[in-house]
């Protein structure tokens, strides 16, 4: 499933560049705690993550993320919008809290692997 | 600018080419609480492995590990240094702070024991996962520290497949 289809089946709103929406997901990961994420997500996962600032785009390029998702209605800081356009990445935002979210990924088939 | 082109500077590195393109090292530094360029380091290092095309289970250990030692820098200490050296069997990385050291290395590998501050950790950082994360994606890892001398700490990451040499791209 490509990023650009959870967006539309989510309704998420994108706060990054429309760049790298075409890029497939391969499962997916939620935490807040950056050291289990960079320790336990894998390659072409989508990341579930309250954090809103710039360094979760460091962990999402350092193991090839294919995108994040900030719940709970939490906005990006302006600093992490800038750093995912340069790292081309995709940030998305819902109002939704983490465990609605999953929940609807799960239901479109995307899993933990 | 080539790799064999010698010494340059590139992102926040500089980095040096040596032995008919088979050796690289290069040095990062690293200053406290710079959130803005934190992971910066790593993220160059991945690429110049990714460059040199490094197998990609060396390079995601070593892109995890890095991570972890380059924000325990920003987090902990006024200022440090990041050294790469990459040869054709492996990469090792060392880390040199002037924090005020640690003071039981046995307790700081602990999973779970931080003493990073509340502001820290609601940044999900300081969960007491940084150093077994370490640990657990190297094979060697030393850590020299005493209270008012600064923390060493280096690991090195070995290749299990031979590396082709001539496909080496431009940095």
């Amino acid at each position: 499933m490509k990023i650009s289809e959870i967006v539309e089946g989510l309704s998420l709103e994108v706060k990054s560049a429309n760049v790298n929406l075409e890029k497939e997901v391969t499962g997916g990961y939620v935490s807040d705690l950056l050291s289990d994420v960079i320790a336990n997500c894998k390659e072409g996962n989508i990341w579930i993550t309250l954090q809103t600032h710039q360094n979760i785009i460091a962990v999402a390029t350092l193991r090839e993320l294919s995108g994040i998702i900030l719940v709970n209605g939490k906005a990006p800081d302006a600093d992490t919008i800038k750093k995912a356009n340069e790292e081309s990445i995709p940030l998305m935002a819902s109002s939704l809290p983490a465990f609605e979210i999953v929940g609807r990924l799960y239901n479109l088939g995307i899993r933990c692997r | 600018m080539s790799l064999a082109a010698g010494y340059m500077k590139k992102g926040l590195g500089i980095h040096m080419m040596q032995n008919k393109e088979t050796t690289m090292k290069g040095v990062f530094f690293l200053t406290g609480k710079d959130f803005a360029n934190a992971g910066a380091a790593s993220c160059e290092l991945k690429t110049i492995l990714e460059k040199m095309q490094i197998e990609q289970s060396a390079i995601r250990r070593a892109a995890i590990a890095a991570f972890e030692a380059e924000m325990n820098i920003i987090i902990y200490t006024p200022a440090g240094m990041m050294k790469y050296s990459i040869t054709p069997d492996y990469v090792k990385v060392v880390f040199q702070d002037m924090g005020h050291g640690i003071e039981d290395i046995e307790l700081a590998m602990t999973e779970g024991y931080s003493t990073a501050p509340d502001y820290i950790r609601e940044m999900g950082f300081g969960s007491g996962m940084g150093l077994p994360n370490i640990k657990k994606n190297t094979d060697e890892m030393k850590i020299s520290s005493a209270p008012g001398a600064g923390t060493t700490l280096e690991f090195i990451i070995k290749f299990k497949q031979e590396r082709d040499n001539e496909n080496i791209r431009d940095c």
